[in-house]
C-alpha cells in the first residue's frame, strides 16, 4: 500500500461522507417542498380541474372555490401545528380525544367543530363558554370557512390553507 | 399550482417515507463499512475480511428498520440513518483504537481500553436497538408519559442523587462520581437516564404550570421580567444542579441538567428573560463553586493556560494531547488509522471527538457536525408539528439538549469552553450513553411519526354535543 493509495482512500473516504451529509440535506428538502407538490400535481386535476392561482387579497367567495389540503395554527401555544385535512371531521377542544387538542384556559373541552359538506368546511361551536369567532363574527350557526380567514378559540386562532 | 406557490406557505410533511429511509440506511452502513475498510489499510496496509461484528452492526440496523416499518410508519426518514451513521463510525473508531493498541506495540495500549471494547460497544448497540424496539411498541403516543410525570421526576432525581450516595469504590471514575460500579467491571452512568427521566418531569410540570410561569413581572432594561414568587422552580433547578456540580464535581451533567431545565421553561412560556436569568445563575453558580471547589478550578486553569508552565506535562495533559491531535489532524486529517490518536489518555470516551479530528481533519468534523445538527433539527422540526404540547415540550427540550451536550464536549475538547468529562452521543464508548441516546432517537421517531401520520379519530363519534336543559 503506498502513500498515493492511502492518500486517495483518505480524500475518497472524506468525500463519501460528505455525499452522505448531502444526501441527507436533499431529504430534508423534499420533505419541505419536493414530493408533496408532486404528489398535489399528480393528485389535483382529479378533484378540482381548473385549481386557479389565488392572491392573497382576493374576496373570500373567490378564494372558497378552491378546496383547503391543511388546518394551520397561526397563534397561541400550538402555533405552528399543521394538520392534513381528510374527509373526516376535526374537533377541536381540551379533550383528550379531540383531533387538535388545546391546552388553553379559555376554551372549553369541546369547543368547535370543522367538518366538510358540499366541497367546502363549515365551522360549528359545540356550545363553548366563551364562544368561536369566524374572524370578527361569533359563530351562532354551522357557517362556511373561507381560506385564510382566521377561527379564533380562546387565544388560538387557526386557519384553512390551501 | 407551481412549485413556487408551494414553497410560500407551510405544507404537511410527506407521509410514510420508509423506502427513503432504507435508502439512506444502506448509505450509512456502507460508510461505515468504507471507514472499517481504511482503518485496515491504514493500520496493517492490507484490506480486512469481513469481520462478524460489523455484519451484526448490519443486521441491528435493519432489524430497528423493520420495528419503525411496523410501529411507525409516517416517522421521520432521517432519524435513524443518522443514528446508524454515528452509532457506525463510533464502533469503527473504536475498533481503530483497540488495534493500534494491540499492534505489536503494548506502550500504545490506549488508557482503560479492553481488547474487546468493539464487541462491548456493539453489544450495547444491540441492547440501543431493541430499547429502540420496545420504546415503539410500549408507548404508542408520547402523550401517555405524561401521567407519569412525577413518577419520572422522582426516578431521575433518585438516579442523579445514588453516586452522591455511594462511597467513592463505587461511584467515582477518573475523578467524577457518576457512576454506580457493580463489580466485575460492569458499571452504568445513571445521569444519561436521570436526563430523560426529568425531561419528562419537566415537560409535564411546565405544561401544566406555564401560563403563571409566563405572568409579567416589572420591566428591567427592557426586559420584562418573571414576577419574583415565580422564581421558585427555576431556583430548586438551578440548586440541585450546583450540588450536583458539587458533590458529584461533574461540571457536563450540571450543565446540561440546568440548561435542559431553563430552555424547556423558555420554550413553554415564550419569554427571553428567562434564558436571561438561566445564563446569569449559571455562570454564578459555575463561578463561585470554582472558588471553592479545587476539582472545578483546575479545569479553568487548564482551560485558560493550558501550555503554562509545566501544565501541558501535568493536569492539562490530556487536553493539550488532544489539541496537538487535532492540529496534526489539519484540514483532511492523517487518514482513519494512520494518525496517533492513541497519545490522548480516554480517547475513546470523553476525548473521540479528537480521534475523529485527528484522523478525519476539519472536513471529517464539519461532516460529523452536520449530521449531529440534523438530528437535532429532525427532533425540532417533529417538535413544531407535533399537535400536543407535551410532546412537543418534551422532544423540543431532548433535542436542544442534544444540541448543548454536543456543544459542551465538543467546545471542551477544541478548548473554547472549560472542559467536562460527558460523552459525545452515539461515538463514545460506554454503553449508559449509547442505550441512552438510542432511547431518544426512539422518542424522536415515535413523535415525528405522531406528527406526521394521519389526525387522530375520536375514540367515539358523538356528533354534536347535545344541550341538557335543567326542567
Amino acid at each position: 500500500m503506498n502513500a498515493l493509495e492511502l492518500t486517495l482512500i483518505r480524500i475518497g473516504f472524506l468525500a463519501v461522507l460528505w455525499l452522505f451529509v448531502i444526501a441527507a440535506v436533499g431529504v430534508v428538502r423534499t420533505d419541505l417542498f419536493g414530493q408533496v407538490s408532486h404528489r398535489r400535481r399528480a393528485g389535483a386535476p382529479a378533484r378540482r380541474p381548473a385549481p386557479e392561482p389565488t392572491p392573497a387579497a382576493s374576496r373570500p367567495p373567490r378564494s372558497a372555490r378552491a378546496t383547503p389540503q391543511h388546518l394551520l395554527v397561526t397563534a397561541g401555544a400550538l402555533a405552528g401545528t399543521s394538520l392534513g385535512l381528510t374527509e373526516q371531521q376535526i374537533t377541536i377542544g381540551r379533550a383528550d380525544d379531540a383531533t387538535l387538542v388545546l391546552d388553553d384556559d379559555y376554551a372549553s373541552t369541546r369547543h368547535a367543530r370543522l367538518f366538510p359538506q358540499d366541497g367546502q368546511w363549515l365551522v360549528e361551536d359545540l356550545g363553548s363558554t366563551n364562544g368561536t369567532y369566524l374572524d370578527r363574527q361569533k359563530v351562532t350557526a354551522p357557517t362556511p370557512v373561507p381560506i385564510g380567514v382566521p377561527i379564533r378559540i380562546g387565544k388560538t386562532v387557526l386557519e384553512l390553507r390551501r | 399550482m407551481t412549485v413556487a406557490a408551494d414553497a410560500n406557505r407551510p405544507v404537511a410533511m410527506p407521509r410514510g417515507r420508509r423506502r427513503t429511509e432504507l435508502v439512506m440506511l444502506a448509505f450509512a452502513v456502507a460508510v461505515v463499512l468504507l471507514a472499517y475498510a481504511a482503518v485496515g489499510l491504514g493500520l496493517r496496509g492490507k484490506l480486512p475480511g469481513l469481520p462478524a461484528d460489523l455484519v451484526a452492526f448490519a443486521a441491528l440496523m435493519v432489524v430497528a428498520h423493520l420495528a419503525i416499518r411496523r410501529f411507525a410508519p409516517h416517522a421521520d426518514p432521517l432519524l435513524l440513518p443518522l443514528a446508524a451513521l454515528l452509532n457506525g463510525l463510533g464502533i469503527v473508531m473504536i475498533y481503530r483504537l483497540q488495534e493500534s493498541g494491540r499492534n505489536g506495540n503494548p506502550g500504545l495500549q490506549v488508557t482503560d481500553m479492553s481488547t474487546s471494547a468493539t464487541t462491548t460497544q456493539l453489544l450495547y448497540t444491540g441492547v440501543g436497538v431493541a430499547v429502540l424496539v420496545a420504546v415503539l411498541v410500549l408507548i404508542r403516543e408520547v402523550r401517555v408519559l405524561q401521567r407519569y410525570t412525577y413518577t419520572l421526576g422522582a426516578v431521575g432525581l433518585v438516579l442523579l442523587a445514588i453516586p452522591a450516595m455511594l462511597p467513592a469504590s463505587h461511584s467515582v471514575v477518573n475523578g467524577a462520581k457518576v457512576w454506580i460500579i457493580f463489580g466485575s467491571g460492569f458499571s452504568v452512568e445513571p445521569g444519561e437516564f436521570a436526563r430523560l427521566a426529568l425531561a419528562v418531569f419537566f415537560a409535564g410540570y411546565l405544561v401544566s404550570k406555564r401560563d403563571v410561569l409566563a405572568l409579567a413581572g416589572r420591566r428591567v432594561l427592557g426586559v420584562v421580567l418573571p414576577r419574583a414568587r415565580d422564581l421558585g422552580p427555576v431556583l430548586i433547578a438551578w440548586a440541585a444542579s450546583l450540588l450536583i456540580l458539587i458533590f458529584e464535581t461533574d461540571i457536563g451533567t450540571s450543565a446540561l441538567f440546568f440548561g435542559m431545565f431553563v430552555v424547556m421553561l423558555y420554550i413553554a412560556t415564550q419569554r427571553t428573560s428567562w434564558l436571561l436569568i438561566g445564563v446569569t445563575l449559571f455562570v454564578a453558580g459555575s463561578w463561585l463553586t470554582a472558588l471553592a471547589v479545587p476539582h472545578v478550578m483546575e479545569r479553568f486553569t487548564v482551560w485558560l493556560h493550558p501550555f503554562a508552565g509545566s501544565n501541558a506535562t501535568g493536569i492539562a495533559y490530556q487536553p493539550v494531547q488532544a489539541l496537538e491531535g487535532l492540529a496534526f489532524g489539519g484540514l483532511f486529517g492523517t487518514g482513519l488509522g494512520q494518525g496517533q490518536p492513541y497519545h490522548t489518555p480516554l480517547v475513546q470516551s470523553d476525548f473521540i471527538f479528537s480521534a475523529f479530528g485527528e484522523e478525519l481533519g476539519l472536513v471529517g468534523v464539519m461532516a460529523l457536525l452536520l449530521v449531529f445538527g440534523l438530528l437535532v433539527q429532525r427532533g425540532l422540526r417533529a417538535a413544531v408539528a407535533v399537535p400536543d404540547p407535551f410532546s412537543k415540550l418534551l422532544i423540543g427540550g431532548l433535542s436542544f439538549v442534544l444540541a448543548l451536550q454536543i456543544f459542551v464536549i465538543v467546545g471542551g475538547v477544541s478548548g473554547l469552553i472549560p472542559l467536562t468529562g460527558i460523552t459525545t452521543p452515539f461515538l463514545s464508548q460506554g454503553g449508559s450513553s449509547l442505550v441512552a441516546s438510542w432511547i431518544l432517537v426512539a422518542l424522536l421517531v415515535r413523535v415525528s411519526d405522531t406528527a406526521r401520520g394521519p389526525a387522530p379519530q375520536p375514540i367515539q363519534d358523538e356528533g354534536m354535543t347535545q344541550v341538557v336543559r335543567a326542567g
